[in-house]
């Protein structure tokens, strides 16, 4: 009972804030938008029992992501740079879009039919066995080299970012 | 009536509207305490007036932010403006429920607890963003900007310095912290061979960074930006700012305790001959001295009124170390006594730095958190692991 309440609470937090941040006229209120739907997924993923990820995803995107994003919102006057030709009123590219995306979701919605049933409810994880450690279990041993391959990936973002930030090194 | 009782959800709500409806009076007199120890260390009195030796102050002055009025800027973002302070101290008391203060006295144990803190001082640094931004003044955009800056600089430290703490526990509950603690022997602090000094002195001097502090007090630097990101910000909506950064300097100091201090733990607490001198004898030091110091005191008050009010507080320090000398108000009210010795032994050092340290430049604050800070903390990382590895 209480989760359902909660699951539509997050639901609707996280489809009011992904409409608000298109529809709000501020970059600021567009951002804060963003950071509550961005919250209402992580909520969600609580309510799915994925700790880690809610965690995860609350560090990174609200705590990480977005408050670079506001830092740079806040430095540079988006204000000005909105009312610029190229940035509105693309209504015909808007369209295409909503054709494709609904065609898309139609064809899911007509071939795979049957995908949307719920399997049975998954065993409950042994008692001591939390999220994080089978996570960590699976990460550490089982796919060891995507996750390394993955950290190098974010050291040359990191290498990069050094490079074009620094004129002299 | 019975049926709400039984609902798993009912006591932790009750022990968290407590915990943080009790937060404000221990930050009135977390402040008290910090006036007068700063005072103290420049040779002042300190608050005198209200109150027999200005005990009463901090409760004056939140009467005062209260009444006062409530200024918002016309030019400023109104809603944002209102919303800003409700983030920060949204995400303070959230960080305090889910620090155990004994094993039975907490409001819940989650398995992520340390994440879950992390998480909220994460999002707490959009309240002081926000609220720098609202305002509509260059005082709190800057103010805002350095803050959101030092904290993101700072989280990657105190992160990494958490990371020790959990390799050594092997859980990221709050409570499984404590318990793997005590099943060690040893307060994490001093584990791996004294090699874990270095995390904890890495997680206090970034928690210091974290609080908005001095010497890191930047964003709020009095000399440059007024009052950084709540310059605009007067009465309640100040109260508010002011109370979320004390209780966030609880929560730091909650986690620091918990992590590296044993938690609700006595000191050496694998020691049976130690459990009767410690959890007898330091209640009775601090408490019959405290209401020894008040009797004292209250022969040399100015006025009688006062003389009999802090007469009276010395009496009831008396009767509290008193009442903690019955062992069956001992056994369950003692791991709180602990805890909150350890809480109130950072706050003091935290006061301490202020009263110490003249403030950092800016570039010498990011140049501390970025390559003093972040390769120590990495190194205590890969030594530690090796260590504990090795150990086990």
């Amino acid at each position: 009972m209480l989760e359902t309440v909660f699951f539509y609470a997050f639901a609707a937090l996280t489809l009011a804030g992904a409409i608000l941040t298109v529809t709000m006229r501020s970059a600021v209120h567009c951002a804060i938008a963003l950071i509550s739907s961005l919250a209402g997924v992580a909520g969600l993923y609580l309510l799915q029992h994925a700790e880690f990820l809610f965690a995860v995803q609350i560090v990174l995107y609200i705590g990480g992501v977005m408050v670079l994003f506001l830092f740079v919102i806040m430095l540079v006057n988006l204000d000005a740079a909105a009312r610029e030709r190229q940035f509105h009123r693309h209504w015909l590219a808007a369209l295409a879009c909503l054709a494709g995306t609904g065609a898309l979701v139609a064809l899911f919605l007509t071939r795979g039919a049957e995908s949307f049933k719920l399997g049975a409810p998954a065993a409950e994880a042994a008692p001591g066995a939390g999220n994080i450690e089978t996570l960590s279990m699976l990460l550490f041993r089982e796919y060891l080299v995507p996750f390394e391959l993955a950290s190098l990936l974010l050291l040359v973002a990191i290498v990069g970012g050094v490079m074009m930030a620094k004129k002299r090194i | 009536m019975i049926n709400l009782l039984a609902q798993p959800w009912f006591i932790p709500l009750v022990t968290g509207v407590v915990i943080i409806a009790l937060a404000p009076l221990a930050v009135a007199f977390t402040v008290l305490l910090e006036r007068k120890v700063l005072a103290d260390m420049q040779a002042r009195l300190g608050p005198m007036r209200v109150g027999p030796q200005g005990v009463l102050q901090t409760i004056a002055d939140a009467v005062k932010l209260l009444t006062k009025e409530d200024v918002v800027p016309s030019d400023s973002d109104k809603w944002l403006f209102r919303f800003a302070p409700v983030v920060s101290f949204f995400t303070a008391a959230t960080c305090l429920t889910v620090v155990p203060f004994s094993e039975a006295i907490k409001v819940t144990d989650v398995n992520v607890g340390l994440l879950i803190i992390s998480a909220m001082s994460a999002v707490g640094i959009l309240g002081i963003i926000l609220g720098g931004w609202s305002s509509n003044s260059h005082y709190s955009l800057l103010g805002g900007l350095r803050s959101a800056a030092q904290l993101v600089s700072y989280e990657v430290a105190l992160g990494l310095a958490l990371m020790c703490g959990v390799m050594s526990a092997g859980t990221l509950s709050m409570t499984g912290i404590v318990k793997a603690q005590l099943q060690r022997g040893i307060w994490f602090a001093f584990d791996n061979y004294g090699l874990m000094l270095v995390p904890m002195m890495i997680y206090l001097i970034s928690s210091v960074a974290e609080t908005n502090r001095a010497p890191f007090d930047l964003p709020e630097a009095e000399s440059e930006l007024v009052a950084g990101f709540h310059t605009e910000y007067s009465g309640f909506r100040w109260g508010i700012y002011m109370l979320s950064e004390y209780i966030n300097m609880f929560a730091v100091g909650s986690v620091l305790i918990t992590l590296f201090w044993g938690g609700w733990l006595r000191p050496f607490p694998n020691v049976a001959a130690l459990a009767i001198p410690l959890n007898y004898g330091v209640p009775l030091v601090v408490f019959g001295g405290t209401g020894l110091g008040c009797l004292y005191l209250s022969r040399r008050q100015p006025i009688q009124g006062y003389a009999i009010g802090i007469a009276g507080l010395g009496v009831v320090f008396l009767l509290v170390a008193a009442i903690f000398m019955i062992p069956a108000v001992n056994g369950p009210s003692i791991p709180v006594f602990w805890w909150a010795l350890k809480l109130f032994t950072v706050l003091y050092i935290f006061i301490w730095l202020r009263g110490t340290f003249p403030r950092y430049r800016y570039d010498q604050l990011m140049n501390i958190g970025w390559k003093v800070m972040i390769p120590t903390a990495l190194a205590a990382i890969f030594i530690n692991a090796i260590v504990g590895m090795a150990r086990s």
